[in-house]
């Protein structure tokens, strides 16, 4: 653990990263504390700039609070793209493992249902799959598992095939150990690293999913995002600059951030490109 | 020595920082005359490819480099060259041939095209002329259809075929030096018996100074004049073949030597009459799936096990010998069930295994075990030394503490200590690896062992001790074993009887002694005449 830390840190932007995300974190679970109201409540104020009328980061057309909208939407934006990414990570090791594992016939079948999802664009598949199923946040976090899935199980099947033939593998065959088993305890141990970085990597892309949707008024309406912010202010850029801008910036920060662990990440946890300074 | 083509004096090279020793290499001085062959011997980590990169200037700097010494070629300190002269150097003056010709030869260029850098980039001459040149070398290197290899591409060719284009390539610009980093370490002995041939005799022809780096001391008996002898980074002795081979003075090289084993088959012991395993006309092919659809031609057929029949008797060491593709390998995993075999029978106390499915072969499996070739492919990285050994015997049935009680007693056994339990495997060698992956195979008490190729990826010291290791446990826990290798000393050393393959048949069957003294097959011949060495060893 010690040596993963020395690794990790000695990429210095990734640590960087940890600490913007470190924040953005802390900023999502004191959202309640700093702005015990409902992010949706608006005041006698709309459009006022940064810092005018009590408002940090200014009002929107409404009057609500773009600060307050930025706390409370980061806590929607982060569970959204952890839950969907350990969702989707979850689907594609099942997947994978077993296509890379059984190999014939069990893989054609689960890699050509795999191609399917992968041959609609991600985006436009999220879409159609939350406008068929209705808005709301379970909506969002089914549709970004859809979508992402097959990257997993493309990698994991990857990876066990070419472990399952390792003479360690068949060391637990001859010990007459089951498939499940040399499955889940010998095999995938071995390519946690892999799927932690691409892991790391989703939860971003999840988010500028969900930011997406949000935008396009099909992220949940009575949940406060950063897509929606954004989506909100969009036709009052020239006269309030501020309600776009900042959810924006908010996005962009932490999308890098998550961006340079999963970057740290894969440097720290895969030993063959360690060296590549 | 007159007339030397390279001194190396008082060289260290450096490692960065938080290595395991600081110095690769430590105050090495060597020397090499026209037309002499220099043999540095060492076993794996002694520093003897690193001195071969250090004359080429291929350290990988800039964590390893040369911190101290000095390299004369004929006049001229290589350390001190520029890159620009360097480069010149390299290819015209000094050449180098590699251990894997597969990863040293680009695999989507062609071997002409290759040959013809060379030319491109040293001297100028018109391209015809360079593409007779290009056909002539290869000419010389006795590969055959010179004409249709220039335009073959490396995966084309065999292995012994690829380390003939590389000779070719290092001999183009005739070469002063040639360095040989173990070029023959990755072939089968027949080939590797024509490949040191080649070298000794375009040697001959060319007056080129070889420095060869091998660990092989039957090779170093065969084509050496002089040698130089490393251990951990330091020249331990250096003297002419005959001195060092017959006569070592340094403790180390006494060790070295007394290592090696002998091709003399050792005395046969009494053979019981219980036959406890018998393979009865076995085929195995591989690569006849067809595509998911059924479209397409199907795949090239490879005929890995061609009817073979074996018996092994209670207590007995039975030697599978054969070089690369012979399917000795393949059979050893039919007998082990890895691999399902298409025909034929593999009968266990009168049990026809390939009969059972999965479940009812489980409680046979304890009976029978492998042990792997590599000891650093065969542990899995991500479990504990203890439970990789204890878990065998819970899946048969036993209880946690039986099971770790019985791990402790077998490390134990393998000669490791005790609290190898808590520790993971990448904190061992590859020696007590190996021991680690005996200890996994015995922790079944089985009747049988299948070793393939236990100690071929191991150095000759650390191999002796883990063929006496496994003598020991032979005889201790009266184990029947069926040993796959392909080197012949090991096989004389360990084998009661002998089974000769090639081409996935069984050509020759019979006692050691008689086989290694009057064998009856021209291939068996073949192969015993290719072994190197055999003229020290009488």
């Amino acid at each position: 653990m010690n040596s993963f830390w020395n690794r990790f840190s000695r990429n210095k932007s990734a640590v960087l990263g940890l600490f913007i995300l470190g924040l953005v974190v802390f900023m999502a679970s004191i959202a309640g504390l700093i702005y015990p109201d409902d992010p949706f409540l608006y005041s006698r104020f709309p459009l006022s700039g940064p810092g005018v009328n009590g408002f940090l980061l200014g009002s929107d057309s409404i009057g609500r609070d773009v600060a307050s909208g930025i706390a409370h939407g980061a806590k929607t934006s982060l569970l959204i793209g952890l839950i969907a990414t350990l969702a989707a990570v979850f689907i594609g090791v099942i997947f994978g493992a077993f296509a890379g594992y059984y190999g014939g016939l069990v893989d054609d079948v689960l890699m050509r249902i795999t191609e399917v999802f992968q041959t609609i664009p991600s985006f436009v598949f999220a879409i159609l799959l939350v406008a068929i199923m209705k808005p709301s946040i379970e909506s969002v976090v089914i549709a970004i598992t859809v979508v992402s899935w097959p990257a997993v199980a493309r990698l994991v099947r990857g990876e066990f095939l070419a472990l399952k033939n390792r003479e360690f593998v068949q060391a637990c065959h001859t010990l007459g150990m089951g498939d499940v088993r040399i499955m889940m305890a010998e095999i995938l141990p071995n390519c946690l690293s892999p799927i932690i970085v691409i892991g790391s990597l989703m939860v971003a892309t999840a988010i500028l999913i969900e930011s997406g949707l949000a935008f396009l008024g099909l992220g949940d309406p009575n949940v406060m995002s950063w897509g929606f912010q954004i989506s909100d202010g969009r036709s009052m850029l020239r006269v309030a600059w501020w309600i776009c801008t900042f959810p924006g910036i908010a996005i962009l920060i932490t999308v890098l951030a998550i961006n340079l662990v999963g970057e740290g990440l894969n440097d720290a946890l895969n030993p063959r490109l360690r060296e590549r300074n | 020595m007159t007339n030397t083509l390279l001194t190396i004096s008082n060289l260290d090279i450096s490692l960065p920082e938080g290595s395991e020793r600081s110095l690769a290499v430590e105050n090495l001085c060597v020397d090499l005359a026209p037309g002499e062959t220099l043999c540095i011997v060492g076993e794996s980590g002694s520093g003897k490819s690193l001195t071969a990169r250090a004359l080429m200037g291929l350290l990988p700097a800039p964590h390893v480099r040369v911190s101290k010494g000095s390299i004369n070629f004929c006049g001229e300190d290589l350390i001190q060259a520029s890159e620009r002269r360097l480069r010149e150097i390299r290819g015209s003056e000094i050449s180098m041939i590699f251990q894997e010709p597969m990863t040293a030869l680009n695999p989507v260029m062609t071997i002409g095209t290759q040959i013809d850098e060379i030319f491109r980039y040293h001297v100028a001459m018109p391209a015809k002329e360079r593409r007779q040149r290009a056909i002539q070398l290869l000419e010389d290197v006795q590969l055959p259809d010179p004409e249709k290899i220039v335009s073959a591409y490396p995966h084309e060719l065999s292995g012994g075929q690829r380390q003939r284009a590389m000779i070719a390539m290092a001999l183009s610009l005739e070469p002063k030096i040639i360095i040989a980093d173990e070029p023959t370490t990755a072939l089968d002995v027949t080939t590797q018996a024509q490949i040191l041939k080649l070298i000794s005799d375009m040697q001959a022809l060319h007056k080129t100074g070889v420095l060869f780096i091998t660990h092989d001391f039957g090779v170093v008996a065969d084509i050496a004049d002089r040698v130089a002898v490393m251990q951990n980074g330091r020249v331990v002795e250096t003297g002419s073949v005959d001195e060092v081979l017959n006569r070592p003075e340094h403790d180390y090289t006494k060790k070295l030597i007394s290592s090696v084993p002998s091709l003399i088959p050792r005395p046969p012991r009494t053979r019981s009459a219980d036959v406890v395993l018998a393979v009865q006309n076995v085929q195995k092919t591989f690569g006849d799936g067809k595509s998911f659809f059924g479209f397409g031609k199907p795949n090239r057929v490879v005929h890995a096990v061609k009817n073979v029949s074996l018996e092994l008797c209670r207590g007995e060491t039975l030697g599978v010998v054969g070089e690369s593709g012979s399917g000795k390998s393949t059979l050893a995993r039919c007998i082990i069930r890895l691999l399902e075999n298409d025909s034929g029978k593999i009968m266990l106390d009168g049990i026809n295994l390939c009969d059972l499915n999965r479940k009812e072969m489980r409680p046979w499996r304890a009976k029978i075990q492998m042990i792997f070739q590599d000891p650093y492919a065969s542990l899995n990285p991500r479990v504990k030394v203890g439970q990789i050994i204890a878990q065998g015997p819970m899946i048969q049935g036993a209880n946690k503490k039986e099971a770790e009680a019985r791990t402790r007693e077998l490390l134990e056994i393998v000669g490791l200590d005790e609290r190898a339990f808590n520790r993971y495997p990448h904190e061992f060698s590859g020696g007590q690896r190996q021991r680690i992956g005996i200890a996994r195979a015995l922790a079944l008490d089985p009747e049988i062992l299948v070793a393939d190729e236990p100690v071929s990826a191991l150095d000759v010291s650390i191999q002796a001790q883990i063929l006496k290791l496994l003598d020991e446990i032979r005889e201790r826990m009266n184990l029947s074993m069926v040993f796959i290798t392909h080197d012949l000393r090991v096989a004389a050393q360990v084998c009661d009887r002998l089974a000769v393959m090639r081409y996935g048949e069984i050509v020759e069957t019979g006692v050691t002694g008689q086989i290694f003294n009057a064998p009856q097959h021209s291939y068996t011949r073949d192969l015993l005449a290719a072994v190197p060495g055999q003229k020290w060893d009488r």
